[in-house]
């Protein structure tokens, strides 16, 4: 398998010196599903957001695809996030629209004609179990199907990778389970799928290579 | 999706946003009108004036007035001077009858004529100078004064000349009330879509993580800012060709006391064009602006760059 993303020795201070990541080396191919443990403030979002250049890193060299993070022109990191779906823990979903609208907004950016993008969209709601509710105001959505519809939102382009940071945090274990579900039946399609959490019932019932952080560097 | 429905889903989003905010937009829009109304109102007054000071101005002429004692004779002779004159474009001949049918057709004069009872008026010879310097003009009059039988010979070009003085510095007056005004409201602008920006934050993250270029998320409120530049344009038309009508009905009653008729135009179309352009690309300069500074302020503090 094609390596889709590598890490080699990177390190990410923040303003202040918080040091966030230490010297971090990892390799992931394409179509791994990667699980990244931690407590809060060990660097999994960090690590997350290096990915999709939402953080830069300050030393050492992030290549996501064939691109170098570090270096990426700004102008280039819009396409750059066209091929991530992207779920954190800011949901940003839209209330001045309804469920259908948001789970469009990113074929939207990228220029879908309308017809291609309803069933497209129509799709990704449907492989989250939201279907019924496209018409829905996003403010009378429950907290997992609010979880559910950044999923949506975050598939609906097919990227081939999907990051996902504590999609699961605030929700019962029940509800954890089946969104693991649905980032597993992406897995099996192809998409590169990497998830931070810190909840134990992920962890522990995963057959998936789990990498764990711990004060900014990588332990397992 | 191509350019075009790319450019007209932007141009949607910024009506949508215009719509969606009906009473700020329509605040906007009327400081848009009230303040463009002001030099657009004082540039339709010096078009009217300068209008009357155009016809003035290219028919520049200089009167050669016979004494009451001419005869024919004297008349032919200073026709003949003048025919040999070769820096004139050309002039012709009014004699007193025919210049007193003219007068008795102009506003109010009838009566006066009428009145006199005997014929005022001299013969004259209407001469059209070209388009002379002053100063040869002058010495032309001179030494047509010295002619026998010529009582006077008037330039009457001095009073379209001093008005159109005026008229040019009524321009510049023009000119700096726009900049000053012109400055505001792309200030006015640049506030209306920072409190916009402030309010779409979410959407503007969001559009950034899901991969909108800056163009795309730039666009809808430049599209926004070139709107309500253009609405305000259109109600500083329409304030304008209101107050010319009411402002027309006065002068309507004015003119009919002098036994005359004044009528006040509106913009030319070139001119309309040119005030609906020039508003658009204010509100579009001040909506880049704004755009451009604060979506880098967002950048920075959410760091999504």
């Amino acid at each position: 398998m094609a390596v889709m993303i590598s890490f080699s020795s990177v390190s990410k201070f923040y303003p202040g010196g918080f040091e966030a990541l230490k010297g971090v080396t990892l390799s992931i191919d394409q179509g791994e599903l990667i699980l990244f443990s931690g407590h809060s403030g060990a660097g999994k979002s960090t690590l997350l957001k290096l990915i999709a250049a939402i953080e830069r890193p300050t030393s050492g060299s992030v290549i996501v695809g064939q691109q170098n993070i570090g270096t990426l022109r700004r102008s280039a990191i819009p396409y750059l996030r066209r091929n991530i779906g992207m779920i954190f823990q800011e949901q940003k979903i839209l209330y001045d629209r309804n469920v259908f609208a948001n789970v469009m907004l990113p074929l939207q950016v990228t220029g879908f004609d309308t017809k291609t993008s309803a069933s497209r969209v129509r799709a990704a709601l449907d492989k989250v179990g939201l279907l019924a509710k496209e018409k829905a105001d996003p403010v009378t959505l429950s907290g997992g199907e609010k979880q559910r519809l950044c999923i949506a939102r975050a598939v609906v382009h097919r990227p081939t990778i999907l990051i996902a940071d504590e999609p699961t945090a605030n929700l019962d274990s029940n509800y954890a389970r089946d969104i693991m579900a649905v980032f597993e039946s992406f897995n099996q399609v192809g998409v590169t799928v990497l998830i931070s959490t810190h909840d134990r019932t992920l962890l522990e019932s995963a057959r998936h290579r789990v990498l764990e952080l711990k004060q900014g560097k990588l332990v397992a | 999706m191509s350019w075009f429905s790319q450019h007209g889903h932007a141009l949607m989003r910024a009506f949508r946003q215009l719509a969606g905010t009906p009473v700020t937009s329509l605040l906007s829009i009327i400081v848009f009108g009230i303040v463009l109304s002001l030099p657009a109102g004082i540039f339709v007054l010096l078009e009217n004036l300068s209008e009357v000071s155009g016809r003035a101005t290219d028919s520049q002429q200089m009167t050669l007035m016979l004494d009451t004692t001419a005869r024919q004779a004297d008349v032919e002779l200073i026709n003949t001077r003048l025919e040999a004159l070769t820096t004139i474009e050309g002039f012709r001949f009014v004699s007193k009858e025919v210049a007193l049918d003219e007068l008795k057709q102009e506003n109010g004069m009838a009566e006066v004529m009428h009145n006199l009872g005997q014929n005022p008026l001299p013969d004259a010879f209407v001469i059209n100078p070209g388009r002379l310097p002053a100063n040869e003009i002058e010495k032309m009059q001179a030494m047509m004064q010295s002619w026998p039988k010529v009582a006077h010979v008037l330039v009457d070009t001095d009073w379209a000349r001093k008005l159109d003085a005026i008229l040019d510095v009524g321009r510049l007056v023009v000119m700096m009330l726009a900049a000053v005004f012109g400055t505001a409201l792309i200030i006015v602008m640049f506030n209306t879509i920072r409190l916009q920006l402030l309010t779409r934050r979410d959407e503007i993250e969001l559009s950034k993580w899901i991969g909108a270029t800056d163009g795309y998320i730039r666009r809808p409120f430049l599209y926004f800012g070139a709107l309500q530049g253009l609405l305000g344009a259109a109600l500083a038309w329409l304030l304008l060709y209101f107050m010319i009508i009411r402002l027309n009905e006065v002068l309507a009653e004015l003119a009919r006391l002098y036994d005359t008729t004044i009528t006040l135009h509106h913009l030319s179309w070139r001119d309309s064009l040119a005030l609906l352009l020039l508003s658009g690309a204010l509100g579009w300069i001040g909506a880049r602006g704004s755009v451009a500074r604060h979506l880098a302020q967002i950048d920075q503090e959410s760091s999504v760059s």
